[in-house]
């Protein structure tokens, strides 16, 4: 799995939560869930949608760990590679 | 014979306009069966009969016209005997209200046209208010085939909440209660849980905290009601309305039914489902107008303290903010906890403080006892 392809996943789920964001003005560092106003029933499913794209099921504990674009291609880098 | 009407879908709603019929004449139909849609301010919805039988007759074409409350759209010849409270019977068995009976003789309008919201489906004052002055169609300025554009839904969105706002305010005389609830316990029971459950079927606190509404609401049934009529009237059934914000502005606060007989994992799946649904414009009329209480939770945003405006003619709301850690004194010692500010909006003309409080004791007992839940 590519770091294109990982993040390629991400704006694909992201994007079906908020289709009007434009993703090439998102920071890799800002806080995701407030730039893009995601509540915690959107983040839910946004990480379902990464589960059934990716297999990786990401446990409750490390959500603390998945701020910002950056952080999240970390954590599912390191998970799937 | 009974007739189906152009329902009220909320306080703020005096017209809808017919997007598609779902049934043909001809068609059997059972009490609760989807038989059309209707498009108001606040998006589109699905909405259920309630008589079983035949539909006779289809007396508008869906189109871009605005229908007023109350209006007949169709006919439904009874063939099986289930008489249900929002069907409207020719005959004189109409429950209504003194008021609206001498309300509707002044304005001359048809007691059988109108839908009472009341229990039984009695008419009272509101209805009347409601049925009042627009009984023919409006027509609409837009093209003929076209819907509203999004700027106009977004604008329809603003001046349907403006309306069940400022009516709450105007007419609602709220009283105020806040409480800290210590909710360590509980979500510390929720991480267990989740720990072994996969993604797919965790629980979101909210899941928790509306269990908990719901039997509280068992205990204190007075604020699980609605004010008609100067008179208070208690709900049987536990249908939260739920705060949803919309991604393009705005909310809706469809009710999720029977809270209380749901365990923690069918509310999720009823939560889910009942988001979803608000999110792409397929809820249905029912869910809009059955609600006993509302509950609105910011906690996402990091609000602390959520005092409401009650949605009429619901007596009672219920605010929640962010959990979030906090110094906590108990028993003479100084701790760190997971805490949570309710606050309850509720209508004085309904209830007292008395009963607000009791209510929000009985809500942080039942959050002490997650398993119980």
């Amino acid at each position: 799995m590519t770091e294109i392809k990982i993040r390629e996943t991400i704006i694909s789920g992201l994007s079906l939560i908020a289709p009007e964001a434009d993703f090439d003005e998102l920071s890799p560092t800002e806080n995701i869930r407030e730039e893009l106003d995601i509540d915690s029933f959107d983040f839910l499913n946004f990480l379902i949608g990464l589960n059934e794209e990716l297999g990786v099921d990401i446990p409750e504990d490390d959500y603390e760990k998945l701020v910002s674009l950056d952080d999240l291609i970390g954590y599912l880098m390191q998970r799937l590679c | 014979m009974a007739d189906f009407i152009m329902p009220s879908l909320g306080a703020d709603m005096t017209a809808g306009i017919l997007v598609a019929w779902r049934v043909e004449e001809g068609d059997q139909v059972e009490n609760g069966d989807i038989i059309a849609e209707v498009e108001t301010e606040k998006g589109l919805f699905e909405i259920e009969v309630y008589s079983a039988g035949v539909v006779e007759k289809l007396l508008f074409q869906p189109g871009p016209e605005k229908v007023s409350v109350g209006t007949v759209l169709a006919t439904i010849r009874r063939e099986t005997a289930v008489a249900t409270a929002r069907s409207i019977e020719p005959d004189e068995r109409l429950k209504v209200s003194p008021a609206a009976r001498k309300l509707a003789t002044e304005k001359n309008i048809d007691l059988r046209h109108v839908k009472g919201t009341g229990p039984q489906g009695a008419i009272g004052l509101a209805d009347i208010e409601v049925a009042c002055g627009k009984v023919t169609k409006e027509k609409v300025a837009s093209a003929p085939t076209e819907l509203k554009k999004t700027t106009d839904f977004k604008a329809g969105m603003r001046q349907a909440i403006a309306a069940a706002m400022s009516l709450s305010n105007r007419e609602i005389p709220h009283y105020y209660l806040t409480t800290d609830i210590d909710m360590s316990r509980a979500l510390n029971w929720l991480i267990e849980q989740n720990r072994k459950r996969s993604i797919k079927q965790r629980f979101l606190p909210v899941v928790l905290l509306l269990k908990a509404v719901a039997k509280t609401l068992k205990k204190v049934p007075e604020l699980n009601a609605i004010w008609v009529d100067g008179q208070l009237q208690l709900k049987q059934e536990v249908h939260i309305g739920v705060a949803i914000a919309l991604r393009g502005g705005g909310l809706i606060t469809p009710a999720l039914h029977n809270v209380d007989q749901l365990d923690l994992d069918q509310l999720m799946i009823a939560l889910s489902d009942l988001i979803n649904r608000t999110r792409t414009g397929k809820l249905r009329g029912s869910e809009m107008t059955d609600a006993g209480i509302t509950v609105t939770s910011l906690g996402d945003l990091g609000v602390q303290t959520v005092s409401g405006v009650i949605y009429p003619p619901q007596v009672a709301l219920v605010g929640l903010g962010r959990i979030s850690e906090r110094p906590w004194a108990e028993n003479g010692l100084l701790g760190v906890r997971q805490v949570l500010t309710a606050t309850l909006a509720a209508d004085h003309r309904a209830s007292d403080g008395h009963l607000g409080g009791k209510f929000l004791d009985a809500l942080n007992k039942f959050l002490q006892e997650p398993e119980r839940l």
